[in-house]
């Protein structure tokens, strides 16, 4: 029960903030401070009370499960299942969500109550896919995470919110109807095979099927996953919708919606359909590789700052297709350890742009330059997570890149070569960015701006606090991580070493005539 | 008590009603007490429904046939036209051209039509249903006399409505002539006996017959009608047109493909999906070019009713569980819509208030309103948590489960364009209001109208997130017609060719 109420508290406290608004506008804004962190105290009791992962049957290790019926004509039910990898995405989750509360406190003046009802909502909808195990369950909260997104940026966006708005929801929306194809596809397929009709993700695992039927409907869930991650040629969406998101909203799209897609991968697309997964794995990662260099090369060349954080995010989550596709433990962890680098660093970047811009009216970093003499909290800040963005060693991003290209080098040497190429086009963008903004001769009309306040100040303390530890002691991550990765592998180890048996047999036998 | 009497219970009091109205008319004439009146024999035949449903299924004459599915779809008829009764109370009051009393009239008496549609189970009290209700709408779409396109719009549905019934009764004479029966259940059987054996006359008659139906439902290429009786029609009656009028003749092709065995035709099946897949595509890609909020709700509902084919070209269990729930899906958000329309149009002024750049900034000045018109065209786009996500789910999986490859593809494509342009209505309700006033600011909400939008919100969103009890409704009542269907086939494979 204690995880259903890790999705509606968000929820009730939208509900709540709304009205709130007539009060006091600053009403709404504790609210859902209030309501982060009590769904951050909910998460952490339930870790405490199951410290040790339990074992389910078939299921593998799951820190709690929560089961109860929803529509039993169609075989749906409320499933939640809370392991290491969505414990991992649910406390990033709450954390960027609390530091999207605090950063609005003073860039969102109008409408107050209806800005926090749509981030908290997005915020509940991301929760619920990260714990969603019944796969009805798992669209209905990744369309809910949708719409309160498309209204954050349609209504209190920048200059081309509507086009951005509109184009990221019909891409999304599109990939998702897709996914729902190929999820009610592997749910009829599973009941010609057993006669249920059932949602349920452990039983659908390991579905019989057609290796035909089975990179079809992979294929569906792929295309949903990799728009909303994305990956190259699906990417168009995201420096437009990250460019005319407000603050938070860039935050929270970057910060956490793009690691659905990611979790997606993990938890549904490889152990649903192994056999195809490994099959299609170059393809995938091939689109990896290409979205590292593509996504560095654009964002080198981009003016607008916020445009080149966009970018980044396409070249970073590039890596963890990689790290997911290698399908090894120690890509893996490489890409759980990347998805919440990027989390804290590209959130940390995007804060940074955007109180640039709140003080400077201006993205265009060609109107920028020599900041550090009029901001130097802010100048500092920036070129710190700039820094930890390029993959200094010591910070977590180094840790990420570095695991995910040491796992896959083991399988497929050449991806891993080029794969290394990015994190040196990172260091080009990122230096860039420094230069262009904090560098250089200071400009006289960008004298007098404000540098940053203690409510900014704090926040991004403590995002450098945890980009840091990322980067010094990951051990504790990798141990929470491990469970839920375990389950994941344990998923796929089956079907994949009899796969392996069956072709080396038919090898051995080819041989011998 | 009678069996077949109780059976009938609702319709007499339908009928009853409109007796009623008629004589009250005759003695005084008073708005509010006709609409009372109007109301409250709606709900007593609601009511009646209860009385009806333990000896469901009976035979009422071998005309009707009052079986679960015939009841199902009835109340969600009456509730339909309560809501719209209600809706159009305070919009009569404002056009200040009365009298009103016969518009509830005549909207009892296609209700009846609807009624006996969905009962019937041969061709005599089809064509007789189906011209019952016709015949009241046209009174209906050209109430408002004084509006020029309102007439304009009655005019053309008179037209229509002819055209639509000479197809019908002519295919019905051809299929009468070949089969020498009216009923559905025994062409079914004749049909079936011969198959292969059918000729030119049955498959003209048969053909025709869809003909007709198609253009009752507006499906492509049968729809050219529907923007322009949509937009010139007064709002309310628009959302009846669209809704009950659709429901009640998608009710009987169901019935009528069920009976007459119309799964085993392979062809016949090739042109229903056929027409799906247009309805799906054209509707929504004509909706994409219209600045009319009206019109883009024609278009719409073009394509929602080729998404409702889709699950009827499934024919299984799954499938029609599916139009059922899709169905009542479609009337709320469709009549919610239109409620909205009715409820910000100024009547006063001669037409509705339907240009898209009136609704701008609505949100800010009627937030109420434009925010039930969200959720309302989200459901009508298919997001959760609104019926009309669960409907469209529902859909797919019976498609899914049935193989129907292409007709699904046009429905995933036909919904990325629909996104589009509900979106496009969105956003308008949310741009900054333009520094003049609108009008339609000073008013403020009627109680009828706001009850009737709340309630609707009310089902809306919780028959989306929690569907369980409308799923279990609609399979009591489809459960008949689902084992007849299984029944043919069986039947079927048994009898050596």
């Amino acid at each position: 029960m204690m995880l259903l109420w890790l999705i509606l508290v968000p929820a009730i406290g939208g509900l709540l903030a709304w009205p709130a608004e007539r009060l006091r506008p600053s009403a709404a804004r504790w609210i859902s401070l209030a309501s982060m962190v009590v769904d951050l105290l909910i998460l952490l009791q339930i870790w405490q009370h199951h410290a040790g992962p339990i074992d389910i049957t078939g299921g593998g290790r799951w820190v709690a499960m929560l089961n109860i019926p929803w529509i039993p004509q169609l075989g749906i039910n409320i499933t939640l299942g809370l392991d290491g990898l969505s414990l991992l995405l649910i406390l990033l989750t709450i954390g960027l969500g609390f530091v999207s509360v605090v950063i609005s406190w003073s860039e969102i003046g109008e409408r107050v109550g209806a800005f926090h009802f749509n981030l908290l909502w997005t915020l509940a909808g991301t929760i619920g896919v990260f714990l969603a195990l019944d796969l009805f369950l798992f669209f209905f909260a990744w369309e809910i995470m949708l719409v309160p997104m498309y209204f954050l940026i349609a209504l209190w966006g920048h200059e081309n919110r509507i086009y951005a708005s509109i184009k990221f929801f019909l891409f999304t929306q599109g990939s998702g109807l897709l996914m729902l194809l190929a999820i009610l596809a592997l749910v009829l397929v599973h009941r010609r095979a057993t006669g249920t009709l059932t949602f349920n993700y452990f039983q659908l695992l390991g579905t019989r099927m057609n290796p035909a039927t089975e990179m079809w409907i992979m294929l569906g869930f792929f295309i949903a996953f990799i728009v909303k991650l994305p990956a190259v040629p699906f990417h168009t969406w995201l420096p437009d919708a990250h460019t005319e998101a407000p603050t938070a909203g860039s935050v929270i799209l970057a910060g956490i919606m793009l690691k659905t897609g990611a979790y997606g991968l993990l938890r549904f697309v490889v152990p649903l359909f192994p056999l195809a997964a490994m099959r299609f794995a170059p393809i995938a990662m091939l689109l990896g590789v290409i979205g590292i260099i593509y996504g560095a090369v654009l964002a080198f060349g981009q003016t607008d700052m916020k445009r080149l954080v966009a970018y980044s995010s396409v070249s970073h989550l590039g890596f963890v297709l990689l790290g997911i596709f290698a399908w090894n433990t120690l890509a893996l962890q490489g890409a759980v350890m990347q998805m919440l680098a990027h989390g804290v660093s590209t959130g940390a970047l995007f804060i940074t742009v955007g109180a640039l811009q709140e003080r400077l009216h201006t993205r265009d970093m060609r109107q920028m330059g020599g900041l550090w003499a009029s901001l130097p909290r802010l100048s500092a800040l920036g070129m710190f997570f700039a820094i930890a963005s390029l993959g200094l060693p010591g910070l977590g991003n180094f840790i990420g890149e570095f695991l995910i290209l040491l796992g896959t080098f083991r399988l497929h040497p050449v991806f891993a070569v080029i794969g290394a190429l990015g994190v040196i086009t990172a260091a080009a963008y990122s230096l860039i960015l420094v230069q262009r903004a904090f560098h250089g001769p200071p400009r006289e009309t960008m004298a007098a701006v404000p540098d940053l306040r203690m409510r900014h100040l704090a926040v991004m303390a403590a995002l450098s606090v945890a980009i840091i530890g990322l980067g010094l002691y990951p051990q504790p991550i990798f141990d929470v991580a491990a469970g839920g990765l375990a389950n994941l592998q344990s998923a796929t180890h089956g079907v994949l070493t009899l796969a392996a048996s069956d072709t080396g047999s038919k090898r051995a036998e080819g041989g011998s005539r | 008590m009678n069996p077949a009497f109780r059976a009938a219970l609702p319709f007499f009091a339908l009928s009853a009603t409109i007796v009623v109205i008629m004589l009250l008319i005759a003695v005084r004439r008073d708005h509010r007490l006709i609409a009372t009146v109007t109301v409250t024999g709606l709900l007593a035949s609601l009511a009646l429904i209860a009385v009806a449903s333990p000896v469901a299924p009976l035979a009422v004459t071998s005309m009707f046939l009052v079986d679960p599915f015939a009841l199902f779809f009835l109340a969600l008829v009456l509730l339909s036209t309560i809501a719209v009764v209600l809706l159009s109370y305070t919009y009569l009051e404002g056009t200040g051209d009365g009298p009103y009393d016969e518009y509830y009239l005549l909207l009892l008496i296609a209700t009846l039509g609807a009624a006996a549609l969905l009962a019937s189970v041969q061709f005599a009290s089809f064509f007789l249903g189906l011209e019952t209700l016709s015949i009241a709408l046209i009174g209906l779409i050209a109430y408002p006399r004084s509006r020029d396109r309102a007439v304009e719009a009655g005019l053309k549905y008179l037209l229509l409505a002819g055209v639509s019934s000479a197809f019908l009764l002519f295919g019905i004479a051809l299929i009468y002539f070949e089969f020498g029966t009216l009923s559905f259940a025994a062409l079914g059987r004749l049909w079936n006996a011969a198959p292969g054996a059918a000729d030119l006359y049955a498959d003209t008659g048969f053909a025709m017959l869809l003909t007709g139906i198609g253009f009752k439902l507006s499906v492509v290429p049968f729809h050219m009608w529907a923007p322009d009786i949509y937009e010139g029609a007064p709002a309310p009656v628009t959302g009846y047109v669209a809704a009950v009028s659709k429901i009640a003749v998608f009710g009987l092709l169901l019935r009528y493909f069920v009976l007459m065995g119309g799964y085993r035709d392979p062809s016949l099946l090739r042109v229903i999906a056929l027409v799906a897949i247009l309805s799906m595509l054209v509707g929504n890609l004509l909706a994409l070019l219209q600045n009319n909020v009206k019109r883009i709700l024609a278009f719409s509902s073009i394509a929602h009713l080729g998404y409702v084919l889709v699950a009827l070209l499934a024919g299984s269990m799954i499938g029609f569980d599916a139009a059922a729930y899709y169905l009542a899906a479609y009337a709320v958000m469709t009549i919610g819509a239109f409620g909205v329309v009715t409820l910000v149009s100024q009547p006063s002024d001669g037409q509705d208030t339907d240009q898209l750049d009136s609704y701008r900034g609505l949100m800010w000045t009627r937030p109420w309103l434009a925010g039930a018109f969200t959720a309302f065209l989200l459901s009508l786009a298919g997001i959760p948590p609104t019926m009309g996500f669960i409907a469209k789910v529902y859909v797919m999986t019976s498609g899914v489960g049935n193989l129907l490859v292409w007709p699904l593809a046009a429905l995933v494509v036909g919904s990325v364009i629909g996104l589009y342009y509900y979106l496009r209505i969105i956003v308008m309700l949310f741009l900054p209001a333009p520094g003049v006033t609108i009008p339609c600011v000073t008013t403020r909400l009627s109680w009828a109208g706001g009850v009737t939008l709340g309630a609707l919100l009310v089902l809306l969103v919780v028959l989306g997130a929690y569907p369980t009890p409308l799923i279990s409704a609609a399979h009591v009542a489809t459960t008949g017609l689902a084992m007849f269907n299984n029944n043919i086939h069986t039947a079927a494979n048994a009898s050596p060719p």
